[in-house]
């Protein structure tokens, strides 16, 4: 049997945005949506779209990409399909904005894979770069009774076990569970690859299917949330940096340790 | 149900001691427990935890509950957070501190969302809102980018606490305090992952988390023999190497040498970052760091903005002048 693949994506604003163009709106609590540039699927969650091809080029899978907001850039969720996923899922609804708890976001897409059914297998990234909570996924496995592992750099399936190497402070861990399971993956997993031509045009013709709150049988009295965002601010960072300079780069070199020696550093 | 009361802390061991991130968690804990008139409680998981007991209430924690049985002995997460539930359950803390290190950062949410309750993740300080008694929590968002208040709306009032933000307080081994034994029942089958083997990669030597002067190398050294270059002026200072995430995706130096948001946490007396440019991701990983010396030709990298002192230019000349430098005042 073909294995059951499940990918949740979320888009984002992009992280490698300049500096400049990050603003934060403090009365409304929100970070300004930079206009001109556009979104991308968060960095961590490709990394989770090439786990899943990786287990797909090794092995009969369908990998349905699932992901939940108040609106969507559909070319930019499109790229996991060009990159080689079968389906995508838009859970689409105002409710679904990014202010409310990682629980309620948790619920929404634990209902849509609810609704999906048997997946053997979901596969989420580590952090969202905007919120960088790191909660939705370990949250999920909770809500679905799943086996979870966390921080996979390596994913591998077989008699019907995930079998993952995951990333410890000082090196890495095998470990293993039965499926149904939940993994987190990161960056070190690899480049995600890139989507081929043929990917693309596959994509394109390829319509998401999209789903409401009530599609999904919820409704907003499940809204109440857990925490509170109480305010949101740019932090005072930043010092004035002393430059230290030489005759050529070689003297600011000396000059520099002659510095801190001044300052009793070494 | 009665009110939920107490700020409790999880603590960890580390060789049967104490571990610090829990001192410095204590540090934390007794200070949002003054501010609510409740008392400091901290959890114990193990097969036995008579020796760390002592130490918690050495550094401020009024009661321990030693939440004892046999398959604690290794860590395994399921067993942990069934064990810590039952713990919730039965003594209804209003606070529960959890330090975000390599077991906390995945227990945390789970046991959460297990409690059906919110968490406040990642947070670089916790207090107490004067007038409504509740936990406020600070913490970073987009890379730390910008910094969100937070507060929990049920209890227990989870918060995830960043390690080193907090200093342990003096340990007083004359403090008085209660132990009270928290049997738990388990069942091997209640562990839904095995590990199967663990793997060590970094190179023996300091640390990145412990040493005094950590060098790190970024995307602009351009390849992996450069950083021979930096383990060579770390081994004069006394120091470990460290890198941007560039410069591990690039496959130059293992994960483990990762700095950052997603990496490592160090607080070095003197940061060397040579040819990194500074975003914010990676300046989350060291903003304890007590001074920050940048190497980079381009005088406007963000790292100029944050560093104590700069040197514009190209590593390749600057770092070998400066190594030579460093090696003659240390032995003058
Ligand atoms: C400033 C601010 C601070 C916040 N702080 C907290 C807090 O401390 N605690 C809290 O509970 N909530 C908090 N929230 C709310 C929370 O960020 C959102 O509920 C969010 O939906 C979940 O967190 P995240 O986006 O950081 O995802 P993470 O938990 O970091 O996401 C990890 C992975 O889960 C999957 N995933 C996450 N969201 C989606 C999605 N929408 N669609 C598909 N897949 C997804 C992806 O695979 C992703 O890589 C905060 C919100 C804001 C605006
Ligand atoms: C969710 C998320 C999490 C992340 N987590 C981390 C993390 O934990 N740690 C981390 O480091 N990054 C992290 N990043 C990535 C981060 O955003 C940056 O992309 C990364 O830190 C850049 O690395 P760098 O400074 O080495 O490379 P660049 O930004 O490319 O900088 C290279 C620098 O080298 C300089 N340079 C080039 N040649 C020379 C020379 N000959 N001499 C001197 N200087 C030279 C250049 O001027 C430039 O400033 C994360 C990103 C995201 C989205």
């Amino acid at each position: 049997m073909a294995l059951k693949i499940g990918v949740l994506a979320k888009q984002v604003i992009d992280p490698e945005m300049p500096m400049a163009a990050f603003r934060v709106d403090s009365d409304a609590n929100k970070v300004v949506t930079p206009p001109n540039i556009p979104p991308v699927v968060n960095g961590f969650d490709e990394n989770a779209v090439e786990a899943a091809l990786l287990l797909k080029d090794a092995q009969e899978a369908t990998i349905t990409v699932i992901s939940s907001g108040t609106e969507f850039a559909l070319d930019v969720m499109k790229k996991p399909l060009s990159m080689g996923a079968d389906e995508l899922i838009l859970l689409q609804d105002d409710a679904f904005g990014n202010t409310i708890d990682s629980f309620f976001t948790a619920r929404v897409l634990a209902e849509a894979v609810r609704k999906l059914e048997g997946f053997d297998l979901i596969i989420c990234g580590r952090q969202a770069s905007d919120w960088d909570n790191a909660q939705v996924p370990l949250g999920l496995a909770e809500l679905l009774g799943l086996s979870c592992i966390a921080l996979c750099r390596k994913v591998d399936v077989s008699d019907g076990k995930v079998t993952a190497e995951c990333t410890t402070p000082d090196g890495y861990e095998v470990v293993e569970a039965d499926l149904p399971a939940l993994v987190t993956v990161s960056n070190e997993l690899g480049q995600p690859r890139y989507p081929t031509l043929r990917g693309i045009m596959a994509a394109t013709r390829k319509k998401p299917t999209i789903w409401t709150m009530s599609d999904l049988g919820m409704d907003s009295a499940e809204l109440e949330p857990r925490v509170t965002l109480r305010s949101l601010f740019v932090p005072e960072t930043g010092q004035d940096c002393e430059y230290i300079e030489g005759e050529n780069a070689a003297d600011a070199g000396r000059q520099l340790a002659l510095k801190l020696r001044e300052d009793k550093l070494i | 149900m009665a009110e939920a009361t107490g700020v409790l802390v999880l603590g960890e061991l580390a060789g049967g001691e104490l571990a610090s991130v829990s001192q410095e968690l204590l540090a934390a804990g007794r200070k949002l427990a003054d501010d609510l008139g409740e008392e400091l409680t901290i959890a114990l998981l193990g097969a036995s935890v008579e020796g760390a007991s002592q130490q918690a209430i050495s550094y401020g924690a009024d009661r321990v509950y030693a939440v004892t049985h046999p398959l604690l002995e290794e860590y395994q997460v399921d067993l942990n957070l069934a064990a810590l539930e039952s713990l919730c359950q039965e003594t209804n803390p209003n606070v529960l501190l959890i330090a975000r290190t390599e077991s906390g950062r995945e227990l945390a949410p789970r046991l959460a969302f297990r409690l059906g309750v919110g968490l406040a993740q990642d947070c670089l300080e916790v207090s107490v809102d004067p007038a409504a008694k509740r936990l406020l929590a600070n913490r970073p968002v987009y890379g730390g980018n910008a910094i969100a208040v937070i507060s929990c709306d049920l209890t227990p009032q989870i918060a995830a606490v960043r390690p080193k933000v907090y200093e342990p307080l003096e340990p007083d081994p004359s403090r008085q305090g209660q132990v009270v034994s928290f049997p738990v029942e388990l069942e091997s089958s209640q562990a839904r992952t095995r590990i199967v083997e663990r793997v060590e990669e970094t190179s023996t030597g300091i640390k990145l988390e412990d040493a005094r002067v950590v060098v790190s190398g970024g995307r602009g050294l351009g390849g992996p023999e450069p950083f021979a270059h930096l383990e060579e002026l770390a081994k004069v200072m006394g120091g470990a190497v460290g890198a941007s995430r560039a410069a591990v995706d690039s496959g130059w130096v293992p994960v483990a040498y990762q700095v950052g948001l997603t990496g490592k946490t160090i607080t070095p007396e003197i940061y060397i970052m040579v040819a990194i440019s500074g975003a914010s991701q990676h300046m989350a990983g060291c903003s304890g760091a007590k001074v920050i010396v940048a190497i980079n030709k381009d005088s406007e990298a963000n790292i100029f903005r944050e560093a104590r002192y700069g040197v514009v230019g190209d590593w390749e000349q600057i770092i070998p002048a400066f190594t030579a430098a460093v090696r003659e005042l240390v032995q003058s």
